[in-house]
């Protein structure tokens, strides 16, 4: 007997040999002639190298001793920024990720949360903090504001998916014993999502986090105005002291999230 | 008057096709009518159009003298409340204990704030404990429903569904995702506890032996209509091939 052969079927042009061959070559023609657009030189990135240990060895120590009291309250505010914010944020994406999940929602509140979150996800915090900045003037609750709006977008859509990704059954279940939408939701769905509503509020901390410490820049409160200061006047020393707090902030925080983890995930 | 009165049933999906075409039946207070058929015979379809999990899309469903086919809103869900579900894949909230599962048969009559902070009403709480020592579980109360194993599972899921005081019980395959000796058991249980409280039960088994040792009355779907409708005894060789299209296993 001839030994039978088989081969998987094709889905369409892009699933043949020479279609896979066509689109790899795109590929790596777009890249060579991208790489050549950036136009990259090489000998200023092996000179920058050494200007990176500048930072860190500058000779204006003691303005480190004059900025201190500064550079905590920076970061402080910056912490607190996120940390109001984020709790802000995800209690207006709760209503919003429900209204975002098409299977518990119905047609037109879908697309009106679906908007919400990609009118929120749109701009990047820099910009929303620029505007808001202009609305309600310099400081920290223009940054609180940033930094919920951008939760919320964040929030909202992946805690819609976590809903439409929850096993149906549980819901209809519940549905099934005359409970009302309200109840069907609490008991059917949260349950099922409950990990990941905390997993994703201790990633969006996180981020908040780091954000609040950048969007000084543009007048937003935090961190980010004294930074900016020192990389501008050459204060090397206290730009490197900041930028090993934020780092040891982000540790700290990391550290406090896995802890939050293992005991209720 | 009967307790469940379908007539004219039909129910076509979405994607074309025709689960039921046109299935008449009328049961009365008390009877335990089992359901049976090949896959895709439309008995899922069947149950879920009572309490309109799935949406009917021609003919009648009276309960206790009500049409709830053209029910919709608080009309609707007072209607469910009024109907037990088991489910085949248990359907339980795996996060919540075994308690908050039961007492989830009771959310239609307790308001949202009450639900939310578990003050459920002390007849309730009261009766949902019973139903646990009546399913054998009085040691897994507070035990969250994914440590259970299948047939605890199960016999929590017919906790809730009678925590409802339900008029009319329906069970879709609940012993599908069990092993027989468990099936057994589980299905002893059920028929124990609505023989005593004299429950309208449908079940959909595709374990026909089964089907005839539970159930007082037998109804066989094939294709989306009835072929057969008698008692278990009259269940013959003949019948079998009728619901099967072909005969039973020798042996």
């Amino acid at each position: 007997m001839a030994t039978r052969t088989w081969q998987r079927p094709s889905k369409g042009w892009w699933d043949r040999p020479a279609g896979r061959w066509a689109i790899g070559i795109t590929i790596v023609v777009y890249l060579v002639i991208a790489l050549q657009a950036i136009d990259i030189n090489f000998a200023r990135i092996a000179r920058g190298w050494a200007r990176l240990f500048e930072v860190g060895v500058g000779t204006q120590t003691e303005v480190v001793g004059q900025k201190i009291g500064e550079i905590l309250r920076g970061l402080g505010e910056s912490l607190a920024m996120a940390v109001i914010a984020t709790p802000l944020g995800i209690l207006l994406a709760i209503p919003i990720g429900f209204g975002a999940a098409h299977n518990v929602s119905t047609k037109w509140v879908y697309y009106i949360c679906r908007s919400i979150t990609v009118l929120s996800r749109g701009f990047h915090e820099i910009v929303i903090a620029i505007l808001l900045v202009k609305m309600v003037g310099f400081g920290p609750l223009a940054g609180v504001l940033t930094l919920a709006i951008a939760t919320v977008g964040f929030y909202g859509k992946l805690f819609a998916e976590a809903i439409e990704e929850s096993d149906g059954s549980v819901r209809e279940a519940v549905q099934a014993s005359g409970a009302g939408w309200l109840q069907q939701m609490v008991f059917g769905i949260i349950p099922q999502v409950k990990p990941r509503m905390i997993g994703l509020g201790l990633y969006r901390l996180d981020i908040n986090v780091r954000e609040s410490t950048v969007i000084g820049v543009v007048g937003a409160g935090g961190i980010g105005a004294t930074l900016e200061t020192t990389f501008d006047r050459y204060e090397y020393v206290a730009s490197a002291v900041i930028l090993a707090l934020i780092i040891g902030l982000v540790f700290a925080l990391e550290a406090g999230a896995g802890w939050i983890r293992r005991r209720y995930l | 008057m009967p307790i469940l009165k379908i007539t004219g049933l039909e129910k076509k999906y979405a994607t074309g096709d025709l689960a039921l075409r046109g299935v008449d039946l009328s049961i009365d207070a008390g009877e335990i009518v089992a359901i049976i058929g090949p896959s895709g015979a439309g008995k899922s379809s069947l149950i879920r159009c009572v309490n309109r999990l799935v949406e009917p899309t021609a003919g009648s469903i009276e309960i206790d003298g009500i049409d709830v086919v053209s029910l919709s809103g608080s009309q609707l869900r007072e209607q469910r409340s009024r109907i037990g579900m088991i489910f085949q894949s248990f359907a339980l909230v795996d996060r919540l204990s075994v308690m908050e599962n039961v007492l989830c048969g009771a959310l239609s009559r307790t308001g949202f704030w009450a639900s939310w902070f578990r003050k459920f009403a002390e007849g309730d709480v009261d009766r949902a404990l019973t139903l646990l020592e009546k399913v054998g579980l009085s040691d897994h109360v507070n035990k969250r429903a994914d440590a259970l194993s299948g047939g605890q599972r199960q016999r929590v899921g017919i906790a809730r569904a009678l925590l409802q005081k339900p008029l009319l019980l329906l069970a879709d395959e609940p012993t599908a995702s069990l092993d027989p000796k468990t099936s057994k058991e589980v299905m002893t249980i059920l028929r124990e506890l609505v023989t005593e409280e004299g429950l309208t039960t449908i079940v959909n088994l595709h374990d026909v032996p089964l089907a005839k040792a539970c159930a007082t009355r037998i109804v066989g779907l094939s294709a989306g209509k009835v072929v057969f409708d008698g008692p278990p005894s009259e269940l013959t060789e003949a019948v079998w091939e009728t619901i099967y299209g072909e005969p039973e296993m020798a042996g």
